[in-house]
């Protein structure tokens, strides 16, 4: 009798409370081992190379050696040279004018797309027609240009044929012009894609009702399908930025070594073996697009998309 | 008869290709009645409904409002409003900018369209949620959005596209009610779609039930239900036998069925418990003959599937179908 007396007290407090103990440890930790892969995964490769690149950035080197070191010297010499500035203000408007060509290519091809191509076997269709030239590598893409964009190239000898012009133009080639038509052509289905994904969620059902409520074409557009098509616009605008401020290799072609932008002046910095030097530009262009990416999230929550 | 603000359907068609959504249909809404569209899916009802509204083009035909041929105006020059029957309420506005939208695309200014949106608003009791957006609402408060959206236009014709159906079975008897007390305060015309007889009946002052891309029957709910003048007609209703009799065929409403000896003999096959009633499946020869049975009478001598019944019903209450 007593014995089973003072057992119940004891065991009245572990049955107020069962779920917490054992179970809740064994969860977590079973959570923390689902997470675990992808941590590891993003501290060894993503984490841990930006970690070494800031602090490569506090060395010392001269022509002939890197010396370990915590110096401000690589960004006392960013900062202060005119050069960065230009180049910085070079790539922003290199990002700036593409980005505004391949929001207007893009919302036009992806409204095409979503609004006036009915057949859904259509649609896809012609999406896949406009991921065609992303089949072959933008190497050859950008190359491909050369001959149509040059002195003597088709597009020069079109025109004079036509009798438009009587001298070749100088600027097709070679210029800030062939660089954003290449950034353009290779950027806009990065456009393309988010928009059209965002527009084919909208309800068709809206259309109808802004029609059905007096909105001109027109209207509808403005009121209704570009607000709900931000999210997709604003993802487009994220990866097309970050694609052409950290672009080097489309500058240097089409440009033909003529225009620099923070990209060439890092593989330059990384030509001539000034590493320091080149991961005190990388840590510059990293915060300058994280701080582009955090002003444009300020204004659109695309966490709907995601 | 007629009345300013008729609605008249004029020899209406609707062809997609070859096949024939709405065939030549004629028909006159009187002015400020609750009128149901009611029908099976792909009876044509909803295209007839968008056609009214301006969301579909009208193959032949014409649709008047007030006299005026109004079938080839863009929808917000009619005189008609729609309501979607999934709201097609804007998610990026707020209820206020919903319900203010027309007036902002007619280029109201704020102040007056605002308050314009807060009068309506107040009209379906959403004043208090101005500020809220779609996704914060529930089914209920979204229909009344959509409602008011509807009516800031101040449309002669309402046309709704089966306005209850996103609706729990609860809520669509509530607003179902509140539809109808709009429609009298207001004063014009509802036009609303339905697949569910028992809203038709409990909302129309005039019923039309169409199929087949025709209008099999229109009247008053009363009338449609107490004389269905085809079988189809007596079968969607509901509560209805059809039954073929010395060469004809005839419509029996299962509430004049009742169970009695000496009735013609039949065997019950189903019997179902409804609360206030039982309903008695009962085989006659091929036919099945549904007794609605008061749930006391049935108690009084109850049958179960596989006995032996009589049914007796007055001869008077039968009624003969055209078709």
């Amino acid at each position: 009798m007593s014995e089973t007396l003072t057992d119940t007290p004891a065991s009245a407090p572990q049955a107020a409370r069962p779920p917490k103990p054992p179970g809740s440890l064994g969860r977590n930790l079973l959570g923390w081992l689902q997470a675990a892969p992808l941590t590891l995964v993003l501290l060894a490769f993503l984490v841990a190379p930006i970690v070494m690149i800031v602090i490569v950035s506090f060395w010392r080197a001269t022509e002939f050696s890197i010396i370990p070191d915590f110096s401000f010297e690589n960004y006392e010499f960013l900062f202060g040279s005119q050069v960065t500035w230009r180049v910085f203000m070079a790539t922003f408007k290199y990002a700036l004018i593409t980005w505004a060509f391949t929001l207007s290519i893009g919302f036009t091809v992806a409204y095409f797309l979503a609004f006036h191509i009915r057949s859904q076997t259509m649609q896809i269709a012609l999406f896949l027609l406009c991921t065609i030239p992303f089949w072959t590598s933008n190497i050859i893409r950008m190359i491909s240009w050369i001959p149509f964009l040059g002195r003597n190239g088709i597009a020069n000898q079109t025109l004079q044929n036509w009798g438009l012009i009587d001298q070749p133009l100088e600027w097709l080639l070679y210029s800030d012009f062939s660089v954003i038509l290449a950034f353009v052509h290779l950027y806009t289905l990065f456009m393309v894609v988010p928009i059209f994904n965002t527009m084919m969620r909208i309800d068709k059902s809206l259309i109808e009702a802004a029609y059905d409520n007096g909105a001109s074409g027109f209207q509808t557009l403005l009121h209704v399908i570009i607000p709900l098509t931000k999210p997709g616009i604003m993802i487009g605008t994220i990866f097309v930025v970050t694609l052409v401020m950290g672009d080097f290799i489309t500058v240097r072609f089409m440009s033909g070594s003529q225009k620099a932008n923070v990209g060439r002046l890092i593989s330059n910095d990384i030509a001539l073996l000034q590493y320091p030097s080149a991961a005190a530009t990388a840590v510059v262009l990293l915060c300058t697009v994280l701080i582009v990416i955090g002003i444009l999230l300020r204004f659109v929550n695309i966490r709907k998309e995601l | 008869m007629r009345t300013p603000n008729d609605l008249e359907l004029v020899h209406l068609t609707k062809r997609y290709g070859d096949t024939v959504a709405v065939r030549d249909v004629n028909h006159v809404f009187t002015n400020g009645s609750y009128v149901c569209l009611l029908g099976p899916s792909g009876c044509g009802k909803s295209t007839t409904l968008r056609m009214i509204a301006g969301h579909e083009s009208v193959s032949e035909g014409s649709i008047l409002l007030d006299g005026t041929d109004i079938s080839r105006l863009p929808p917000a020059q009619r005189g008609t409003a729609m309501m979607f029957q999934s709201y097609a309420l804007f998610p990026h506005l707020s209820v206020r900018d919903n319900v203010a939208f027309s007036l902002k695309m007619k280029g109201i200014d704020k102040a007056a369209r605002y308050k314009s949106a807060d009068e309506m608003l107040a009209l379906v009791d959403m004043g208090h949620l101005a500020e809220r957006l779609p996704a914060q609402l529930s089914g209920g408060q979204q229909q009344r959005v959509a409602l008011a959206r509807a009516l800031v236009t101040k449309p002669s014709v309402l046309l709704l596209d089966e306005p209850l159906s996103a609706l729990d079975p609860f809520l669509r008897i509530r607003v179902r009610g509140e539809l109808k007390r709009l429609q009298r305060e207001l004063g014009i015309s509802f036009i609303h779609v339905t697949h569910g007889q028992d809203e038709a009946l409990a909302l129309a002052d005039e019923v039309v039930v169409m199929n087949n891309a025709v209008i099999e029957q229109a009247g008053s709910a009363r009338d449609v239900f107490g004389a269905p003048r085809t079988e189809f007609v007596a079968r969607f209703m509901g509560g209805h036998n059809v039954i073929d009799l010395n060469g004809g065929r005839y419509a029996l409403r299962a509430d004049d069925v009742k169970l009695a000896e000496g009735g013609h003999a039949a065997t019950v096959s189903v019997v179902e418990y409804q609360g206030d009633r039982v309903a008695v499946t009962s085989k006659l020869g091929e036919t099945e003959v549904l007794a609605l049975v008061p749930e006391a009478d049935f108690y009084a001598n109850p049958k179960n599937p596989g006995d032996a019944v009589g049914l007796a019903w007055d001869e008077g209450r039968l009624h003969r179908l055209l078709a």
